[in-house]
């Protein structure tokens, strides 16, 4: 298949992991749970200091409409609700739980159930007390992706297995050892939806996964691989041709995207009543003894994650929440695992390049897959010139970091484009 | 831990190409015209040439540290002015003259301008514009017979170059039999090869070639810029009334030198696609202009300056369609 959108980059997949199957990670002695994992507003603690909690016990409640329930992921006491670094935000309120080794789950997990004719909103209902959100990176909530206007029609529900970023292979396992949960995932969302369509979108690199999908008797896109070939509007358009407007949703061309990891989890949801109090992720880099895909609760500390794997082998320079081209370098391995968490890089190196002019060689207009000239929003946003920036497209940036991947300058391009739209957002907001 | 983490913004990982890598990949390209340069005309190539680098490096080291900033000699580019200033002089010129035109390009060109990528024109090309225009003698005259073949590609014929000869033939002999020579298979080979005199680095069109080909294969130079100006001058070539033929006019003076290394150049060429594109076609369409109705003989230099400031408005009319963004929309902004 053609790869259908412009500009893009093709990084070094070093997927080495892709053949290592999931392996369960322990439940750690203490997990520090935050009650912001998602977009949105975070989660209003209903459990304090002292309480008991079992796994899968509700400890925050949705506060608003884009926000997301957290629950327990281990059982024990609640030692603590107090602010604790944090993976994206830097720190955020915690709800930190002490372990008691029993592994009891709550008593209102249901066994399996046949879920073939239970209705939409029930369905939806189910997802959203599951506290589910987007487990490609983003963490937006699944339950308001699946709850469009009245007035918009949804015509086709594309599954994101892309996975374009590149080291990361969590999702590659997830489908391969998992298809049956995510395609049962899927169909559950496109019954919420009534779409009458569902695609499959995934990257030709993971040809075993093609073919997996192909055998469930599910509709399957198969894309060249191309980074960011697993952005929303990248992926639509590349499978359904069609653009999402600017400043638009997927739901304005009759669509919406979810990452195969969302429909496992929702699956899990729905069928068993299991909370989102795990998921996978790819554990890599040249800082860690063994690289391997590893099923982990959330809140478990990263030092305990590198643990498992067979510690650091030397002084960590860095360390990566996501993929190598999109994630959050961290300040300490104090964090937590959240669900957003697609994978933790561990570098015991860095390169510290030095930003140079820019040379306006043009590496990142013709890398840039959204259409906009890289070089002249950045001597904008560095100029302060706001107005301009806005005016050239800053709010469209997607971040995807094509553009300081081919920089020849070494020029933090993404990093000034964060800040232009913070800088934009907040004039408009005055 | 007991160090601190390095945090820095996505992405972390980058790409192999650096603006250094990329200037000493340029450099190597034109190294086969610079060797081929020193036979055919004498070891007063290499001379004429090394002034011209050493001065450029020297101006942009002093004129950086004057104006309090990081000298960044190192990254190839004042190396690489310097080797194309001296590429576009004659063989015979005064020693003194690839000095003066690297400090103009460099100071003023270049650095004045606030350096490495804010120059608004090519600074090799700029400073052979003011030599040009300061000692057109020494620019026009100082030619050296090439070792094997003679300066205008025709036998008997040593006082002018092609282009020159394609002039002004009757200066030189009988016009109609001249122009017969010109067009000959015979001289547009000696063309190819480079068995004619000319400029420093534009004698060999083939040594040039296999130089620009390997930029182009590895993206340093874009192709549309490329395309655009061989593609519209030999059309042009074709369709207007001259008395050389296309291969002639593709082959002679300055038009590979230019077209492969110098309209190419980042800084001085827009960023857009469609922009390269109509960049690369006025290039085109200026140098034969020159050519045929000009004053000058040769037209390739100019035409990239004037099109060199006409990068920034270039790059505003041809802003790419943005991702989702309604044709009307963008037509009405």
């Amino acid at each position: 298949m053609l790869s259908r959108f412009a500009g893009g980059v093709h990084p070094p997949e070093q997927k080495n992991t892709e053949h290592s199957a999931i392996e369960v990670m322990p439940p750690p002695k203490i997990a520090y749970i935050p009650f912001a994992q998602h977009t949105g507003k975070p989660a209003r603690p209903i459990v304090k200091k002292g309480d008991e909690v079992k796994i899968g016990t509700k400890i925050g409640e949705p506060d608003g409409f884009i926000s997301a329930s957290v629950h327990a992921s281990i059982s024990g006491k609640v030692i603590d609700i107090t602010d604790h670094p944090h993976p994206v935000t830097g720190s955020s309120l915690c709800c930190i739980i002490e372990s008691n080794n029993s592994e009891e789950w709550i008593a209102d997990l249901r066994g399996e159930r046949d879920v073939s004719d239970l209705p939409g909103p029930e369905l939806l209902a189910a997802v959203k007390e599951a506290g589910i959100v987007g487990l490609g990176g983003a963490a937006f909530p699944t339950h308001v992706k699946l709850s469009p206007p009245k007035d918009r029609k949804i015509d086709t529900l594309v599954v994101n297995g892309c996975e374009c970023e590149p080291v990361l292979t969590a999702d590659h396992r997830l489908m391969v050892e998992d298809a049956g949960s995510i395609v049962e995932g899927a169909r559950i969302f496109q019954k919420i939806l009534d779409a009458p369509n569902l695609i499959f979108g995934i990257e030709d690199n993971k040809k075993d996964a093609i073919e997996l999908f192909g055998k469930q008797g599910v509709q399957v896109f198969k894309l060249r691989t191309k980074y960011p070939q697993g952005a929303e509007k990248q992926l639509i358009k590349a499978i359904l041709r069609r653009e999402v407007p600017r400043g638009g949703l997927p739901m304005d061309v009759e669509c919406v995207v979810h990452n195969i990891g969302t429909c496992q989890a929702a699956f899990m949801a729905v069928k068993f009543g299991k909370p989102l109090i795990d998921r996978v992720l790819t554990v890599a880099g040249d800082g860690v003894k063994q690289n391997k895909n590893v099923l982990v609760r959330i809140g478990t500390p990263v030092r305990d994650v590198i643990e498992f794997c067979g510690g650091y082998t030397a002084e960590p320079k860095k360390i990566i929440f996501g993929g190598p081209m999109m994630g959050i370098a961290q300040y300490s391995d104090d964090v937590p695992v959240i669900k957003g968490a697609s994978g933790i890089l561990v570098w015991k190196d860095v390169m510290v390049l030095e930003p140079g002019p820019c040379v306006r060689c043009a590496s990142c207009v013709d890398a840039c897959p959204m259409g906009l000239v890289p070089t002249e929003i950045y001597s904008f946003v560095s100029s302060k010139n706001f107005d301009m920036a806005k005016d050239y497209g800053v709010l469209d940036c997607i971040e995807c970091g094509c553009c300081a991947y081919v920089c020849p300058a070494a020029i933090p391009l993404v990093h000034y484009f964060k800040y232009g739209k913070a800088e934009v957002w907040q004039r408009s907001n005055q | 831990m007991k160090e601190l983490l390095v945090v820095s913004a996505s992405p972390h990982i980058r790409a192999k190409k650096k603006t250094a890598i990329a200037m000493r990949a340029v450099i190597i390209a034109l190294f086969p015209a610079l060797v081929y340069a020193t036979y055919l005309f004498g070891l007063r190539v290499l001379f004429i040439t090394l002034i011209s680098i050493l001065s450029a490096v020297v101006f942009e080291a002093m004129m950086q540290k004057m104006l309090g900033r990081k000298i960044t000699i190192g990254d190839g580019s004042a190396v690489l002015t310097g080797l194309l200033l001296a590429f576009n002089l004659p063989p015979g010129v005064p020693w003194w003259l690839p000095a003066v035109g690297s400090g103009f390009a460099i100071v003023f060109a270049k650095q004045l301008f606030g350096g490495l990528g804010h120059n608004f024109i090519n600074p090799a090309l700029a400073g052979r514009a003011f030599l040009m225009a300061s000692w057109p003698s020494l620019m026009t005259k100082e030619w050296v017979s090439p070792v094997s073949g003679t300066l205008s590609g025709i036998d008997g014929i040593s006082a002018a170059t092609p282009l020159s000869l394609l002039k002004n033939p009757a200066n030189y002999g009988d016009p109609q039999l001249i122009i017969r020579q010109l067009n000959d298979p015979e001289t547009v080979r000696n063309l190819f090869f480079g068995k004619t005199g000319g400029c420093i680095g534009e004698t060999s069109a083939l040594l040039l070639l296999i130089g620009g080909l390997f930029l182009l294969f590895t993206r340093i130079a874009d192709y549309r810029i490329v395309a655009g100006y061989l593609g519209s001058f030999a059309l042009l070539a074709i369709v207007l009334p001259t008395d050389g033929n296309v291969l002639f006019h593709l082959l002679s003076g300055g038009l590979m030198l230019g077209a492969f290394f110098m309209a190419t150049d980042w800084v001085t060429s827009p960023v857009t696609k469609k922009g390269r594109w109509i960049f690369g076609i006025g290039c085109g369409i200026i140098t034969i202009i020159i050519r045929i109705w000009g004053g000058y003989p040769e037209g390739v230099s100019y035409s990239i300056l004037l099109m060199n400031v006409f990068t920034p408005v270039i790059d505003r009319m041809t802003k790419a369609r943005i991702f989702g963004q309604l044709p009307k929309k963008g037509a009405k902004k």
